[in-house]
């Protein structure tokens, strides 16, 4: 049976829908004690001094640790596997506590107590000194010649990165193409944009709160469980902090309640690895709360764009230009990695007939500190290229899906910066598809001329997505599959399953593979690093093309060793085989398969001539037939690992480092009404359509999709983080943070343009993050179409709304 | 886990009242989907907790011997968006109260901690003031009622003493006979919301549903605690409903008595918009629930 494409229940699902399913904090062991991290109060300083007397004299406290007692070591905290090349290893900027305060709310001390009052009241008595400096809130205020830099250990100034790519040559740059086009064409006959735009720092907002639990054993060895989506990364980064071999250090990654990119960032593991060396044997847990993982754990970069583009009048993109400044928070995380996603993604989307160019900054500031979020830059470069290339068409009076259908990046697109290519290409097939849903040519002319306040409007954005890191990182995942004596298998993977389905389609694949039924898969859900295979984690929307050609190439080899175990038996079906109970099973095959094959009998069978199928082991001439089937996979196994003539726990255990890339693409288009008065926009009807290869599970694919759109529409509307100009944060709750609810999301559809992708391990390609991408700048663009307002700032919140629409004198 | 110093349950009123009374440091809690989110910031932990949640005569609606509607204050959102009584004569408010939150916040909150807890935006706390309700509150010195006009004293602080409890609200006959209304909460997103703004229009029409005979209009947030907007109301009121002038009316009179703030939530400019584009929607969809025809 084919099981790639098939809507295969998620293997997870009774687990999860019963409560049986653990997460970290329901296997918790019994007498764990409770720790809470003590946040700075100032924005911007140094602790000078704690006075701890009161707090320590709280019943139930056992110890406070502070900044100036932990590891004087520095380490990193992004998900990136470790790179040999000391250039490009991830910036190590902190340490377990920090005596130098970056933001508001740092961490500077830890509370370990008997339970979670005795901690809470222990925090209250706590009194810090500090030395203040004033904080740098924003990228201008940060990037200012007198501003203090945050780390000067590490950078003269606060500026992590600055790069700059171009297309169009290496000399490129676009006041020489505007000259160009304007002696070329004529001034009059050209459209310029120039426009700077805005997009927020928000936050993943997964249910599950960072969380996790540590001891230390007899040996010294520490064990970390935690909601995390990089377990063999946060490994090598407590060993960093903590100063010890990668060996003394244990995570193990039960089920996880979301993570979106917030767990691709070794959190609170190392402190919480830390803590557990001081209670002496005693397991500790340390649970960020909802507040603390606002704006203390990581958010997406809030980017500045100064956008320009020209085109001709009749639709010829000619050039276009982007300056972004990444405000990146008191710490470094990813580094320069997603804004310099940004850039490239900015300029590969559009086929500028002389170029573009892309310049970015990534700035410490006095805040919480980004990293990566689903789709890692790209949100934000999407809105920059989506709402620059709607307000050229709305200025020029073009149709926006025609200008894109010319001016998109084309078939076969190849980045030359990183040679990623577009090898299976649907962006324009997206765009059809999405137009006939939407009826855009219908309703681009019915809502043309519309008065009064309340009106409509329809818009689309569309988007590229590469899979996976390389050339940028390394990619390698590693599979383990392991023969059971009744013929099933288990399947370990140091990929992650966080709620996206991985689970499900590893072993969907491995079915496909090898020939084992779905339902006799055991797929190791957890992961412990202790005992599962090397892999990076979930990110990048990798693990379906990365960890999924791993799971082929292993399924392969476990097939090669069933197989030849199988032409084994039947060799010697006369000899040792004859005395054993599969005996005459086995015999009455090899009859079956040379009668049927008109083999002579003395022939020797290689495993080339069997195959898998259903559990089955079959002879391949005759696939489709029963008479093919020659007996049962548990016959194999059980003759396998008990033979006494060649005993073999059949397994096998691959990695694959994956040295391929290729773009996944797609659209969003929406439909909305503006209710002008009261500033709300409300979306009658969207739709995403991706192009992202081949279907794994078609049920899995659509929900992933659900949820990015559902990230999308909160992008677009409601979603930021806000900060005092202490650089305090104002808004780090669930109330006033605004993700959006139930009662907010309208019907979300979802089409999808199937091509396989050659590269690809099953024609799949990127899936997991792209959904989040286009929402955002098509309702944007719905809005220009509706009223005439161009905002270059998101989200779109009501209050935005009626003071642009109050601008325009349309209220 | 909640800092919580004691817990204790009190049987009656009274038991409440001394129990109030006996420990400084005591603060009443009912429904607790205030109380609790207090503690848990650390603004009220350590306190000594009187629950009032389970007296039985605090719970259910009913009508006095001369009419009156008593609401009894523990009584909960969802009860009371559900009760006959309400659905009857105060459909306003029970669709109001139906706005709070989500679910379980409704099924847990008591309008008794909404008004209490002076907030202006509450979202009873508009309908409240348009139907002129009564607060009852018992003390050590004994019963009192007062006006919820003069309810509210600033922004979170009301009339209320610590040791008194508020056992329930009385909206006289005169209040809801013949009267209908709309409020409309204005949040940023549908649910799981504090109001931005709300608005509460109670209406009554003269028989054949032509002019307004009688008229309310008051707001939460548009000011630091809910305000009725007497000068908006006395404009409109004799009005025939088919003049189109009366919502401009409205609203521009409202705009004068209110006094909206800016902070980091909303500017000052922006709730402006609100009550005025707020103040007509409401009256509009009042005139509508009374039976009248709108043009």
């Amino acid at each position: 049976m084919k099981t790639i494409g098939q809507n295969f229940k998620r293997v997870d699902a009774y687990g999860k829908v019963t409560g049986e399913a653990k997460y970290t904090s329901d296997l918790e062991p019994g007498g764990c004690l409770v720790a809470k991290v003590i946040h700075s109060t100032i924005a911007n300083g140094k602790v000078l001094d704690f006075d701890l007397d009161a707090a320590l004299k709280v019943p139930g406290v056992v110890r406070i640790v502070t900044c100036f007692e932990v590891p004087d070591l520095q380490f990193p905290t992004a998900g990136h596997p470790w790179s040999v090349e000391t250039a490009h290893q991830d910036i190590a900027d902190r340490k377990l506590l920090n005596e130098r305060v970056r933001l508001y709310g740092d961490d500077i001390a830890a509370v370990i107590a008997e339970n979670e009052i005795a901690c809470i009241q222990a925090a209250r008595l706590i009194r810090v000194k500090y030395e203040e400096y004033e904080p740098v809130v924003t990228v201008e205020q940060a990037m200012s010649e007198d501003a203090t830099p945050l780390h000067p250990d590490l950078r003269k100034d606060n500026v992590i990165a600055h790069t700059r790519f171009t297309m169009g040559g290496a000399d490129f740059t676009y006041e020489t193409a505007k000259t160009r086009a304007e002696e070329e064409y004529g001034a009059e006959n050209l459209i310029e944009v120039n426009a700077v735009m805005n997009t927020p720092r928000i936050s993943h907002c997964h249910i599950e709160l960072p969380t996790s639990w540590a001891y230390m054993d007899h040996n010294g060895k520490i064990t970390v469980t935690s909601s995390t989506q990089i377990p063999h990364i946060a490994r090598r980064v407590i060993a960093q902090a903590l100063g010890i071999p990668v060996g003394k250090v244990r995570v193990i990654k039960p089920y996880i309640g979301g993570g979106f990119g917030n767990k691709q960032d070794v959190l609170y593991e190392p402190l919480n690895a830390y803590l557990a060396t001081l209670t002496g044997g005693r397991p500790v847990k340390l649970e960020i709360s909802r507040e603390e993982t606002i704006s203390g754990t990581r958010t997406r970069h809030a980017i500045k764009g100064e956008c320009k583009g020209i085109a001709t009048r009749d639709g010829r993109l000619l050039a276009r230009s982007l300056k972004a400044y990444a405000n990146n928070g008191g710490y470094a995380s990813h580094g320069h990695a997603i804004c310099a996603n940004c850039c490239t993604v900015f300029k590969d989307l559009y086929a500028d007939a002389y170029g573009s160019e892309a310049e970015g900054f990534t700035v410490w500031t006095s805040s919480a500190s980004a990293g990566a979020m689903r789709a890692y830059g790209i949100p934000q470069s999407d809105f920059f290229a989506e709402a620059l290339t709607d307000d050229i068409c709305y200025q020029a009076g073009l149709d926006p899906l025609q200008f894109r259908m010319e001016n998109c990046m084309p078939e076969g697109f190849r980045d030359p910066g990183n040679g990623i290519t577009f090898h299976s290409y649907g962006l324009k097939a997206c765009m059809q598809k999405g137009a006939e849903r939407i009826g855009w040519e219908e309703k681009r002319r019915l809502y043309a001329d519309q008065t009064g306040t309340v009106r409509r409007g329809v818009g689309m954005a569309i988007f590229c997505y590469k899979t996976g890191v390389y050339p940028i990182s390394l990619e390698t995942a590693s599979a383990r599959m392991i023969l059971n004596q009744d013929g099933s298998m288990q399947l370990q993977l140091g990929a992650t399953e966080i709620g996206q389905g991985s689970d499900t389609v590893f072993t969907q694949m491995a079915a496909e593979t090898t020939g084992i039924p779905f339902d006799q898969i055991y797929i190791v859900s957890a992961q412990d690093t202790d005992v599962v295979p090397f892999d990076t984690g979930a990110y990048a929307s990798r693990q379906s093309y990365v960890t999924g050609m791993a799971v082929k190439k292993c399924g392969e080899t476990l097939r090669e060793r069933i197989l030849d175990y199988a032409a084994y038996m039947l060799n010697h079906s006369e000899t040792d085989m004859a005395k054993t109970m599969h005996a005459e099973v086995v015999a009455g095959a090899k009859q079956r398969m040379l009668g049927a094959l008109s083999l002579p009998e003395n022939t020797e069978i290689t495993a080339e001539l069997l195959d898998i199928k259903d559990g089955q082991v079959i002879w391949n001439a005759q696939p489709d037939t029963d008479e093919g089937v020659l007996f049962d996979l548990s016959v194999i196994a059980e003759t396998a690992f008990y033979s006494l003539d060649r005993a073999e726990h059949i397994t096998a255990e691959v990695t694959n480092q994956c040295k391929q890339n290729t773009f996944a693409s797609g659209c969003c288009f929406v439909d909305i009404e503006v209710d002008m008065a009261v500033g709300k926009i409300e979306v009658k009807d969207i739709i995403n359509v991706h192009d992202s290869g081949i279907l794994l599970n078609p049920q899995l694919a659509a929900g992933q999709v659900h949820g990015g759109m559902s990230m999308g529409l909160g992008y677009a509307l409601s979603e930021e983080l806000l900060y005092d100009e202490n650089g305090r944060p104002l808004n780090n709750n669930l109330l006033d943070y605004k993700i959006p609810t139930a009662l907010d999301t309208p019907k979300l559809n979802v089409e999808f343009i199937e091509l396989a992708d050659p590269t690809g391990p099953y024609g799949n390609k990127a899936l997991g993050e792209p959904p989040a991408i286009p929402v955002a700048p098509a309702i944007r663009n719905a809005l220009l179409h509706a009223t005439g307002v161009a905002l270059h700032e998101l989200p779109m919140t009501p209050q935005r709304l009626i003071e642009a629409f109050q601008k325009a004198g349309l209220i | 886990m909640y800092d919580i110093k004691s817990f204790y349950e009190a049987a009656s009123v009274q038991d409440a009242i001394a129990a109030l009374c006996a420990d400084e440091n005591a603060e009443i809690i009912s429904g607790g989907t205030d109380l609790l989110i207090r503690i848990r910031e650390g603004k009220a932990a350590g306190k000594t907790l009187v629950s009032i949640h389970n007296i039985p005569e605090l719970k259910g609606i009913t009508y006095d011997e001369d009419g009156t509607i008593v609401i009894g204050a523990a009584t909960s959102f969802s009860h009371l968006t559900n009760h006959e009584i309400i659905k009857k004569h105060l459909n306003m408010l029970g669709e109001a109260v139906d706005q709070v939150g989500g679910p379980q916040i409704r099924n847990a909150g008591t309008i008794g901690g909404n008004i209490c807890n002076g907030a202006t935006s509450a979202d009873s706390a508009a309908s409240m003031q348009t139907l002129n309700a009564i607060v009852v509150l018992e003390g050590p010195e004994g019963l009192r009622e007062v006006p919820v006009s003069a309810f509210y004293t600033g922004p979170g602080k009301t009339v209320r003493s610590r040791t008194e409890v508020c056992t329930a609200f009385k909206i006289t006959k005169e209040n809801y006979e013949g009267w209908a209304g709309h409020y409309i909460k204005y949040g940023k997103r549908n649910a799981m919301e504090i109001a931005t703004l709300g608005c509460a229009v109670w209406i009554r029409l003269s028989p054949d549903k032509q002019i307004i005979e009688d008229v309310r209009l008051a707001y939460g947030v548009a000011a630091p605690t809910p305000i009725r907007c007497r000068k908006a109301e006395y404009a409109v009121r004799d009005r025939d409903i088919s003049d189109a002038a009366i919502y401009e009316l409205l609203s521009k009179n409202a705009l004068e008595e209110v006094s909206p703030r800016t902070s980091w939530r909303a500017s000052r400019e922006f709730r402006l918009q609100l009550i005025s584009e707020l103040g007509k929607r409401a009256l509009k969809q009042a005139i509508i629930n009374a039976g009248g025809k709108t043009a």
